[in-house]
């Protein structure tokens, strides 16, 4: 029981994240290898404020969300756009964009070192305990966690009842035909690769009450983020969550029974297990 | 082979017998330079063989090498040296043809997300069994000098180079070419498509896990944080595309310059190196997108064309 919460709850702000990154990838069709680092920034964001302004980790979701925004529609209108425009086909600008998105997560990395120093950074908010079923659990988890699932379900409503979200769900299936009745696929791309930057650092910001988190972590998350997308198969939101919430288990479940130490190891056995039978994810189709 | 081959090889191999006096200089700082220059020679140039045609990036060199670094670490104790090289190259290759397998039937990304953990997946795994069993590292003792590490590299090099030039004129080797232009065409040619970058992958990784083997003596004390630090994988992949992947000895002028430049890097801002990695990551793609060797075949180009109208 202890093991099953604690996983979906982790499961839970991993869902945040990889909603992100699948809104980058699935919609704006860019591979972000940077991701991982927007979330570190977003940790880092809430730690200063908190510790210097005594600001609370909830309220700093909404600078961090506008700020994440801005700072991710640039990138994309300034660094990635080129690149579309240059691609001859999609494998091209995937490649493209792995090396773009990767040299610009060395160069947050290496931004983030100079500003904060490289130490493990985190503080304290609400680490008080609070019973489940009869076990204890950090007050700022379960806080995190729901936090993550409203933000999780506002967005799943969103793109499915709203026009915005319609749009945006469109340019994901098929971004000629979307041309073709009038979207204006250029500006959705950038506005969908700004908004999954936005949730992303928010989900840092909801990560930070409980989790250490270094200059460097970032590409950890960004293997997690990656491996959750495909579990539940690109531009999927509902396979996202329940992939997550897999992962979290799966994770929880080795930390506990076996060794701390081998996280990414069982995320990678779940990859592979996924590769090696539905590598259209979990409630993708087969593609002809 | 017609005599344009001949010239070439014979010029390849008076440049090894140049590179391999280098020691004779008895500069112990050259010496140092000359081995790094030569194992990231190896390592980005067997990259290049995989990763230059089917423009699939691998970052999983890191992985490899460290394999190699082990495999030398645990077993020199009970095996003599020269045993345990051809046994790191099998270890490398097939960790190489176990990845492959299980990604390369897909499209690209899955190859590359699945790299791009591996190195820590690995470590993680090693780590972990070290914990079980008490180990903290291991001691590599040889009576191996920096000028044999550097010699036998530089035969690996060679030997690299040959099975380059081999695979590029073998019925493999054009496969791969068409796989990189469009693969559903390769596929309907009748070509196994996932059998020949299968192939090609395990090769370099073969060759990344002997270099591991060859420079474990050079670290003396092995531990998973070194053997399998990611930085490397990047590295690789820089110098590789700062050279230019589209010809064989393309990442052979991306290495020198980049490793000189690294040395200087790393002396003057020892911490700003990721900032500077990130940055030259971005030069390439936005700069130089097929390498030196592009921006060569460009600057001829525009010559021949101005001789044309002149």
């Amino acid at each position: 029981m202890d093991i099953i919460i604690t996983g979906l709850i982790l499961g839970g702000t991993y869902a945040l994240i990889a909603i992100g990154l699948n809104l980058q990838y699935g919609v704006a069709r860019i591979m972000n290898l940077a991701n991982g680092e927007m979330l570190v920034a977003g940790g880092y964001t809430a730690f200063a404020l908190y510790t210097g302004a005594g600001l609370s980790p909830l309220l700093t979701i909404f600078l961090v969300a506008p700020a994440a925004f801005a700072v991710n529609w640039a990138i994309y209108r300034v660094m990635l756009r080129p690149l579309v425009k240059r691609a001859p086909n999609r494998g091209a600008l995937e490649q493209d964009s792995i090396l773009a998105t990767f040299g610009l997560s060395f160069v947050m990395v290496g931004l983030m070192v100079w500003a904060f120093g490289g130490d493990y950074f985190n503080y304290a908010y609400l680490s008080r305990r609070v019973e489940i079923f009869g076990d204890g659990f950090g007050l700022n988890r379960v806080v995190a966690f729901l936090c993550a699932t409203a933000l999780c379900a506002a967005l799943f409503i969103w793109m499915n009842l709203s026009r915005a979200g319609m749009v945006i769900r469109a340019v994901a299936v098929s971004p000629d035909s979307a041309r073709l009745v009038g979207i204006d696929v250029p500006r959705l791309s950038a506005i969908a690769f700004a908004l999954g930057g936005a949730v992303t650092a928010v989900g840092g910001a909801v990560l930070s009450t409980y989790l250490t988190l270094d200059a460097s972590t970032g590409v950890i998350f960004t293997m997690k983020a990656l491996i959750i997308v495909i579990m539940g198969g690109v531009g999927d939101i509902r396979g996202t969550i329940v992939a997550a919430l897999i992962l979290g288990l799966g994770e929880t479940l080795v930390a506990t029974l076996i060794d701390p130490g081998l996280t990414l190891a069982a995320a990678y056995a779940l990859f592979i297990l996924i590769l090696l039978f539905r590598p259209q994810g979990l409630f993708g189709r087969r593609q002809a | 082979m017609t005599a344009r081959d001949w010239q070439k090889l014979i010029t390849a191999a008076v440049l090894l017998g140049i590179a391999a006096l280098l020691p004779l200089t008895g500069n112990a700082y050259w010496l140092s330079l000359g081995v790094s220059v030569a194992m990231y020679t190896v390592l980005a140039t067997s990259w290049a063989l995989f990763s230059g045609p089917t423009h699939y990036i691998s970052l999983a060199t890191a992985a490899f090498f460290g394999v190699g670094t082990y495999v030398m670490g645990s077993g020199i104790e009970v095996m003599p040296y020269w045993t345990l090289l051809p046994l790191a190259a099998l270890a490398g290759g097939l960790l190489a043809a176990l990845v492959g397998l299980a990604t390369l039937r897909l499209s690209g990304v899955y190859f590359v997300i699945f790299t791009l953990g591996l190195a820590e997946m690995v470590r993680q795994c090693v780590t972990w069994y070290q914990n079980q069993t008490g180990h903290k590292g291991t001691y590599v003792l040889t009576e191996l000098t920096e000028a044999d590490i550097y010699w036998q590299l530089l035969g690996l090099a060679a030997l690299v180079y040959l099975a380059g030039w081999a695979i590029q004129r073998s019925r493999l080797g054009f496969a791969l070419r068409i796989i990189g232009d469009d693969e559903e065409v390769a596929a309907h040619s009748g070509i196994n498509t996932a059998l020949v970058k299968v192939a090609l992958f395990v090769v370099s990784g073969l060759v990344a896990a002997t270099v591991g083997a060859i420079i474990a003596p050079r670290y003396v004390y092995i531990e998973p944080a070194t053997a399998f630090a990611p930085m490397l994988s990047f590295q690789v992949v820089i110098m590789a595309l700062l050279g230019g992947t589209g010809r064989l000895w393309g990442p052979l002028i991306g290495v020198i310059p980049f490793t000189l430049l690294w040395e200087v890097i790393s002396a003057s801002f020892p911490n700003q190196t990721t900032l500077l990695l990130g940055l030259c990551f971005l030069l390439i793609v936005y700069v130089l997108p097929k390498g030196f060797v592009g921006l060569m075949q460009r600057l001829d180009l525009m010559r021949q064309g101005r001789e044309a109208f002149a």
